[in-house]
């Protein structure tokens, strides 16, 4: 691919374009789902179980459905029997079949109970009043720790099904995965080093909390098809789960996505569209569901809450040569995304320390509980793998009196090796060393570690982690790219991957632009309608730029080819002898050329040749991005306040398509670990009910909670990559949890292990 | 009940019931804008002006609003562009969900303390949370932004 | 969501009273909280056409009206002058300058809201609540009542003190893990603690101004915490010493100047 400059490309890669929609973003267009929906919407909401675990003895909704206005009101008396996940994963999905669209069987508090469609808000929730439950309470398992065997079962339906059985689900056990995954004889390695650090870590569910909360709505278009418009990163997979759910041919379902307020992962799992759906096949009009923020944080798709077993051996001199891993998650009362989050806790942590590694070992376990169901958000499983695996780390560093940053010098992962605990990948790109090195640089490192007092009697302290992620999930991700040239010459791409506000719509245009040497202004990007777009498996696993971008260099490779072929037939001469300069096709002599709008307006006529092309793109590898992060914080040591005064993060993301845009990843990225590290306390009552259910009581990070973030890159090439790219969007937020637990440790003595870090941990964990 | 106000310059007429909130009255009269993000008065999706001060709209009870004036994005696009320039300069609206809102409190506080410091104006803008762009760009290009309304204060 | 069939906007303080006897009615101020707690009511009331949203200053007080809103209260220079921008700052965390435009100083105190920032420093201030039909009361005796049917149209603080607020919060928005407003009088020191979590109260006054660490240690194992979602008992007690010892210095630093 030629990299060359050329003047014809207008916001190709590397240039700072501002995003597609953003005039009509920041003008505050109606482009989101619910201010597109028509006003004839039932309004649909949700009863939600006040048990843990329960089963519903009988249910009497008569009353409810008396009520003016009440359009229906639906139990699991009213839903079809096949189970389904809500995970939005290629088929056959590693997440277990295991839900109805309602249940006999409550699993949790906040499991649906009921679902009442009405014509305003107020008539649906004055009918969810008059509905009578009487339920049978049932013992709840709370702590995933008791899960394993207990005589309690949380899926013990027949028609419980695992369609990949190798990931070890087994419902008799409330086992959703088990599994191991090593090299080199673990014991005898850790048995010959001279440190061995034997910790444990946890994380919690946190809460994705885009500012979009769940919705869609649907209705019967024009062929008497189930049409949804939904705020989702998976249409395609939608489609699919829908169609398993109510129990209706594919070619009956039309899933739409516009504008999404935010994603993070939370919309790759199907959170709320059958409710709106099942109302329409039901009564044949159109609904609406709109989360509350409430639901939206007490029945949604958090992060799964991980516990890590770490034994990290090392010897005097600093080489890591040997991790043990043991990852327990859990998932909740169902099984979304339960089998494929625990893997990357070791798969995307572990092999950092490649270089002198001589075994690994990384075991894992996913179970039920009667909690929220978990699912996807950015950095599943990695950013909690990170947060032991970093942290035993620092630990080690600490225990062999050796400053982190060499620590990490010695060992990480070089490019061109090989990584065993990566499923034997090779790091084909890798600046992970130069991240290190221009990280310390920008926050003083040499200066400032590990601590110093104020004169105010504050203890100014820093922390270093890296991280790594995927680029799409190897072997499985799929993106196709449609471009057909129009008119005088543009050109209507269609993409079938999901921007939700990372700007992929236009990340893609650049590099079509480059592609076919045009201004970025000349390509139209439309997504997506997975009845017209081509087939994308949707926007996660840090796929879009890396699967779906090479989806549009082929296709445009493609569209070239096309555009030749014609402009070689207008100019009488054959394909060979002219070149494509992007507004024009010229013999190579230079003696004669046409247009690219001659060209365009000629294939539209007495039907010469449609110049479109669409292929499909998927990679065997997933090319990790590295990065590393370093925060400074300051500690009030009598109150145990620990403030960020500066985090700077340097991202070997490839070569970096739109500095804006990966920019704005990396930020908005380390802010939300931030978040997660220092002020979002996901807490539920000993009863399950999640207390932290509003921004009230779990607060994401406000702008004055903000540090100094700074962000640069160190780029390097992806061989198998866009134009040299790799992924960002999910690798930046793995090193805040793990960087300032240890400028933490560094300021007040206090090892925290369980996030998040809070004041009264480090005041009332001090040494007096 | 029926409730007169001026909405973006005109006056407009609006059935409520008692208990309803002037967002929702103002999403009933297609100012599509206006965005909710919680229920507990945090996120600042939902900012309008009423006579000029930049207000909650889910807080403020429709009924109150007989005979003020309300002012969303809709009735600023000028503004509206100007600042969206910088801010897409920056690519700092990544989703869009929380601009709207932050616009809003943004043309409040250009009428209040168009100097603002970084601080003042991380400060001001406290209660418009956004999860997506760790706030560095935005605040980057609300200063340019006001750089831009203070060059024509002083000309 | 709090539900009412009518709403009404008083004409006249008369009005509203008469129509808030009724045990169906509920005043709405800022509608911040009220809005969220589900009530269910025949009629609200809505005193913003009264005039109650000035502040005035008379030779020895300032009388604020009961809606007057917090925003209103952080930016008034005569206010803020006199008793040494504690307004300013004290104010300044609470959630955005646009909740703080339509949030009320009467709704604050009516609500007694344990993790009041607003309660804790006018308590400090030696502020009375005064009511429409009982007059004056002083608002640290307010503060131990119930919610009664009487209306709040001033609060009066009285010049010639100055006064400083220290929090500790998870955010720096959120409603705090424990307050302290202090404040110095010819009275001497007080100390306020507010979201104990329970209500705010005055912990100690009569201080010498200077008073020694061990007097806030004293005071802080006589005063009753508690532990809820942001702090445990354990941590509040810990640091409330802290907090009142800063409090009174930032005091009596004001006081200096």
């Amino acid at each position: 691919m030629s990299e060359k400059i050329n003047s014809r490309v207008i916001g190709g890669v590397g240039e700072p374009v501002p995003k597609k929609d953003a005039p009509a973003l920041l003008t505050g267009k109606p482009v989101y789902v619910a201010d597109i929906a028509p006003r004839e919407c039932l309004c649909v909401k949700l009863m939600h179980s006040p048990h843990a675990h329960a089963m519903i003895e009988e249910i009497d909704v008569s009353r409810a459905q008396r009520l003016p206005g009440v359009a229906c009101v639906l139990t699991y008396k009213d839903v079809p029997g096949t189970r389904f996940t809500q995970a939005g994963q290629t088929y056959p999905e590693f997440s277990p079949y295991d839900r109805l669209i309602l249940d006999r069987h409550l699993r949790c508090v906040g499991d649906p109970v009921a679902i009442v469609a009405a014509e305003t808000e107020k008539q649906a929730l004055a009918a969810i009043k008059l509905i009578k439950v009487s339920y049978k309470v049932l013992p709840a398992i709370l702590d995933p720790r008791e899960s394993i065997d207990n005589e309690v079962l949380i899926h013990p339906e027949e028609s419980w099904r695992a369609l990949v059985p190798s990931c070890g689900a087994d419902n008799r056990r409330n086992l959703i995965a088990a599994g191991e995954d090593a090299q080199g004889d673990i014991e005898a390695e850790l048995a010959a080093c001279d440190v061995v650090i034997d910790r444990e870590y946890t994380t919690r569910a946190n809460q994705q909390c885009m500012m979009e909360t769940f919705r869609a709505f649907t209705r019967i278009d024009t062929y008497g098809r189930l049409e949804i418009v939904s705020s989702t990163q998976v249409p395609f997979h939608v489609r699919r789960i829908l169609a398993t759910a109510l129990e209706m041919p594919k070619s009956r379902v039309r899933v739409i996505k516009p504008r999404i307020g935010g994603g993070f992962g939370a919309k790759q799992t199907a959170v709320c569209e059958q409710y709106p759906a099942i109302v329409t096949v039901k009564t044949g009009r159109p609904a609406m569901i709109v989360y509350t923020r409430e639901e939206s944080m007490t029945l949604s798709s958090p992060r799964h809450a991980m516990r890590m077993h770490v034994r990290l051996g090392a010897m005097r001199d600093g080489t890591i040569r040997a991790i043990d891993l043991h990852t327990l998650s859990n998932s909740g009362a169902y099984g979304e995304h339960g089998p494929t989050t625990v893997g990357l806790s070791g798969h995307k942590s572990i092999p950092l320390y490649t270089h002198n590694m001589k075994a690994f070992r990384f075991a894992w376990h996913t179970v039920y509980t009667n909690t929220m169901s978990a699912g996807a958000y950015r950095g599943y499983g990695a950013t909690q793998g990170l947060f032991a695996v970093e942290s035993a780390v620092n630990e080690l560093a600490h225990a062999l009196g050796m400053d982190p940053a060499v620590l990490r010098e010695k060992n990480i992962v070089r490019e061109g090796e090989t990584m065993p605990a990566y499923y034997g990948e090779t790091a084909a790109s890798c600046a992970i060393d130069r991240c290190i090195a221009r990280a310390k640089e920008m926050i003083g490192w040499a200066e400032k570690y590990p601590a110093r007092t104020l004169d105010n009697g504050h203890i100014r302290a820093v922390g270093m982690a890296l991280a790594m992620q995927g680029s799409g999930i190897s072997g499985v991700d799929t993106g196709a790219v449609m471009i057909r040239l129009g008119d005088d010459g543009i050109y209507n791409m269609s993409i079938g991957a999901t921007d939700m506000g990372t700007g992929c719509d236009t990340i893609l245009a650049q590099m079509a632009a480059q592609s076919l040497e045009c201004p970025v202004d000349n390509i139209t990007v439309h997504g997506v309608d997975t009845d017209t777009s081509p087939y994308d498996c949707g926007s996660y696993a840090s796929s879009t730029t890396y699967v779906t971008g090479m989806a549009v260099v082929k296709t445009c490779e493609e569209l070239r080819k096309k555009i030749i072929r014609v402009g070689a037939k207008l100019l009488g001469c054959r394909e060979g002898e002219v070149l494509f300069e992007g507004d024009c096709v010229k013999k190579a002599d230079g003696s004669a050329s046409v247009t690219l709008a001659q060209i365009a307006n000629a294939h539209m006529m007495a039907g010469v040749e449609d110049i479109s092309a669409c292929v499909s793109s998927g990679s065997p590898v997933s090319p990790p991005p590295f990065m590393c992060g370093c925060a400074e914080v300051d500690l009030d040591p009598l109150t145990g306040e620990v403030k960020l005064v500066d985090y700077v993060g340097v991202v070997d993301c490839g070569t970096v398509i739109n500095p804006n845009l990966a920019r704005r990843q990396t930020e908005g990225g380390l802010l939300q670990g931030i978040g997660m590290t220092l002020t979002e306390r996901p807490e539920m009552d000993h009863l399950g009910r999640t207390v932290s259910n509003s921004f009230l009581q779990y607060k994401i990070p406000a702008r004055v909670d903000a540090p100094n973030i700074r962000v640069e890159f160190e780029p390097s090439y992806e061989p198998t990559g866009p134009f040299g790219a790799k992924s960002i969007g999910e690798c930046v937020i793995n090193t805040p949890a793990p960087a300032i637990a240890d400028a933490v440790y560094n300021a007040s003595g206090v090892r925290v292990r369980d996030l998040p870090i809070t004041a009264e941990k480090i005041l009332l964990g001090r040494k007096e | 009940m029926n409730i007169e106000f001026v909405l973006n310059g005109r006056r407009v007429s609006a059935a409520a019931d008692a208990d309803d909130s002037l967002y929702k009255v103002l999403r009933g009269l297609g100012m599509y804008s206006v965005k909710c993000g919680c229920e507990t008065t945090n996120c600042g999706l939902c900012t309008v002006h009423m006579d000029g001060r930049a207000v909650l709209s889910c807080s403020v009870p429709a009924a109150r609003c007989a005979g003020h004036e309300i002012t969303t994005l809709e009735g600023m696009q000028e503004e509206a562009r100007r600042l969206g320039a910088c801010l897409a300069g920056e690519g700092a609206e990544q989703c869009g969900y929380c601009a709207p809102g932050l616009m809003m409190n943004v043309f409040a506080l250009a009428k209040e303390n168009p100097h603002a410091t970084d601080a003042e104006i991380d400060a001001f803008l406290a209660g418009n949370l956004c999860r997506c762009s760790g706030y560095v760009s935005q605040r980057k290009a609300i200063k340019t932004y006001l750089g831009m309304v203070c060059g024509e204060v002083r000309a | 969501m709090a539900k009412y069939k009518n709403y009404v906007v008083a004409q006249s303080l008369e009005e509203a009273y008469a129509l808030n006897a009724k045990k169906s009615s509920v005043i709405v101020a800022g509608n911040m909280w009220l809005r969220m707690c589900g009530l269910n009511k025949q009629t609200a009331i809505d005193l913003s056409a009264l005039g109650l949203d000035r502040i005035e200053e008379t030779e020895d007080a300032f009388v604020i009206g009961s809606m007057a809103v917090l925003r209103s209260l952080e930016t008034h220079e005569a206010l803020n002058a006199a008793f040494g921008g504690v307004f300013r700052d004290a104010l300044a965390p609470i959630v955005g300058t646009q909740f703080r435009n339509t949030a009320t100083v009467g709704g604050s105190v009516y609500s007694r809201f344990g993790f009041s920032d607003v309660s804790a420093l006018l308590l400090a201030l030696h502020a009375q609540v005064l009511l429409y039909k009982r007059g004056a009361v002083s608002l640290s005796d307010y503060q131990k009542e119930t919610w009664d049917r009487d209306i709040i149209t001033h609060i009066r603080i009285p010049k010639g003190q100055r006064a400083a607020v220290r929090s500790v919060r998870v955010s720096e928005t959120d409603i705090p893990v424990l307050v302290c407003a202090a404040s110095v009088s010819g009275e001497g020191l007080r100390l306020v603690l507010g979201a104990r979590p329970a209500r705010a109260q005055i912990v100690a006054e009569h201080l010498a101004p200077d008073c020694g660490e061990e007097t806030f240690e004293e005071i802080a194992a006589k005063t009753a915490f508690g532990g809820n979602l942001r702090a445990s008992e354990a941590y509040r007690r810990k640091i409330a010493p802290v907090l009142m010892m800063r409090a009174a210095k930032a005091c009596r630093e004001v006081a200096q100047k």
